[in-house]
């Protein structure tokens, strides 16, 4: 029963959304070109080079395109977490707490944007054209690994969202700081890792577990040999990453309400 | 259904910005303690920044009190909030939990799911309010498009479709003009007399109290300065009222024993007299001053409720430095 609600929470959203339908439509094209501007960049830039790290442009192009569809549908469910500081703000939040359900879904299923998907139908394109130019030696194992990475990947970048906006329970204007970790580990996440220095690399591998929503799955697809030495079972674990970065940021999540219920700040 | 004792929350405010931040406790509520029997009307008054609003988000689970005990409907607010939200209804007046974008009814159909609301309760309840409220022509308008006093009444719907036993309003009219009020006053009191809902509201405005709460809380500096009907109230801290009186060619004021000219305005057209409640009625009084002159029209003032707030938190100091 209590499940039924959150999908009719969104339904009320894009019905929101289609009252205002011009700015929807445009919305929606602005996002297919946005999520293909890095593309183009990629593009090129192999112009000019043959291999990025170690990696063939059409490589680089599932990376990036692992990247750019966890991260497209992470932004679709999480990415409203960004209006967070306005909920504390004007006591919204506080509406929130009154009703018998969790405030983190709530908040999740308030304003999914329906124009973001525009940005996940640009990831897939590049992700089918990727995923057929690269050279793949295909098992079964393989199929279910390329279709749980996007998933895996969308889960890791929601618990990041949620672990990030946290913050703005104890700074209210705490919003940069979460978009710079945010939106910056999906410009880290485009890229082969071994490209990055290496303190920036263990941060976003490990802390931050970006390097598991693109880069450690794409070197288990191609069968490659991690440059920097870890073995081949990684890129396997993705899923599992992600559920850990799940309950961390469910933990994270209630200690941060608990706080906010607290101060009331 | 409520009880409160020794209720206490404490807030840290910044005194100085930049890195090295000083703090200093505040403290919002200090040792309340009050009960609230089903079915009461009980109207939680005192000026901005008394404490009223903290007390309310502590009673419904918002807010984690510093110490002290609350029971609402049996349950630890804080410790229970979702099974607690169940079965209370909330109404702020200043921020909305409708849908804005969204046909009114829309917001209803949400909250029918939220509540788990049986479809047939749904629709008892849903009329009940839409007629008493006049909803009717507002049902398919984004909330957006609502006035002010159009909202209130879609959110006190809103408030009650899961049928609460206790429903708490935080400033329910406040900006609404004099007919909304009064519609809103109506149906609330409606409501509490039929269904026996129990209401406890903050407000400013003391024809809310009057209309519809038989008890009053005065609250100030998160203390509760005085519990009882209102009536009693007002007699107990200001026992003088005030009589005006216009007369038909000026004169100086009537000379009644006991009664003292407060001042004369319009050059003696028009007079204010203050008497004591214990001594005479307003009747007595009229009756006495048209034997003297030629009245055009009268009006008794009674105390405004700041005054009796100020009176009271006056005497709650004296007593403080007596101790």
């Amino acid at each position: 029963m209590a499940d039924v609600i959150y999908p009719r929470l969104i339904g009320a959203r894009l019905r929101s959304q289609m009252s205002y339908r011009a700015s929807f439509a445009m919305d929606f094209v602005t996002q297919v070109i946005a999520q293909w501007y890095e593309l183009i960049v990629i593009l090129i830039l192999f112009t000019q080079i043959n291999a990025l790290g170690g990696f063939t442009r059409n490589e680089v192009l599932l990376m990036y395109a692992f990247a750019g569809a966890a991260f497209g549908v992470a932004d679709l469910f999480a990415g409203q977490l960004d209006n967070l500081p306005t909920y504390i703000r004007t006591g919204s939040f506080d509406v929130l707490l009154m009703r018998p359900l969790g405030t983190l879904p709530q908040i999740m299923c308030s304003d999914i944007r329906l124009r973001r998907i525009g940005r996940i139908t640009g990831a897939l394109a590049v992700m089918i054209y990727a995923l057929t130019h690269v050279p793949i030696e295909w098992t079964p194992a393989k199929v279910v690994l390329a279709i749980a990475t996007p998933i895996a990947g969308s889960v890791i970048y929601s618990s990041v969202w949620v672990v990030a906006c946290s913050v703005c329970f104890w700074i209210v204007e705490g919003r940069e700081f979460a978009n710079a970790v945010t939106y910056g580990s999906n410009a880290f996440t485009s890229y082969p890792i071994n490209v990055y220095s290496r303190p920036l690399r263990w941060v976003m591998a490990f802390i931050v577990p970006g390097a598991f929503v693109a880069y450690y799955p794409s070197l288990a697809l191609l069968g490659k040999q991690d440059p920097l030495g870890l073995p081949g079972w990684v890129g396997w674990t993705s899923p599992l990453v992600a559920a850990l970065a799940a309950v961390v940021a469910g933990l994270v999540w209630r200690f941060a309400v608990r706080h906010y219920r607290g101060t009331g700040s | 259904m409520i009880e409160v004792s020794e209720l206490r929350r404490e807030f840290k405010v910044a005194t100085s910005k930049g890195l090295r931040r000083k703090y200093k406790t505040v403290t919002a509520v200090d040792g309340v303690t009050f009960g609230v029997e089903a079915g009461e009307a009980v109207g939680y008054v005192g000026p901005n920044g008394a404490g009223k609003s903290t007390t309310i988000k502590m009673l419904t689970g918002i807010l984690v009190p510093t110490s002290g005990h609350i029971r609402v409907n049996g349950v630890d607010p804080s410790k229970q909030r979702r099974d607690l939200a169940k079965r209370i209804g909330v109404v702020f007046g200043q921020r909305s939990q409708l849908w804005w974008d969204l046909p009114l009814v829309d917001s209803f159909d949400l909250l029918k799911s939220i509540y788990r609301v049986s479809a047939q309760d749904y629709r008892t309840r849903l009329d009940e309010c839409v007629e008493l409220l006049g909803l009717q022509e507002l049902l398919i308008t984004p909330v957006r498009q609502l006035s002010l006093g159009q909202r209130m009444r879609g959110e006190i719907t809103a408030a009650l479709l899961h049928a609460p036993e206790l429903l708490v309003l935080d400033e329910p009219t406040i900006g609404l003009d004099l007919e909304s009020k009064e519609r809103l006053r109506e149906f609330l009191s409606d409501i509490n007399a039929r269904r026996g809902t129990t209401l406890l509201l903050t407000t400013h405005d003391l024809d809310d109290i009057e209309r519809l709460c038989p008890r009053l809380m005065v609250i100030d500096h998160g203390r509760v300065l005085a519990d009882g009907p209102l009536e009693e109230l007002r007699a107990e801290v200001t026992p003088e009222r005030e009589l005006v009186i216009d007369l038909r060619e000026p004169g100086p004021a009537p000379d009644v024993p006991g009664v003292t000219a407060v001042r004369s305005e319009a050059n003696g057209l028009r007079h204010h007299l203050t008497f004591r409640r214990a001594e005479m009625t307003a009747a007595q009084l009229i009756t006495q001053v048209v034997r003297q002159v030629e009245v055009h029209d009268l009006a008794v003032v009674e105390p405004e409720i700041d005054d009796v707030i100020r009176k009271l938190y006056q005497r709650q100091v004296a007593q403080d430095i007596r101790r």
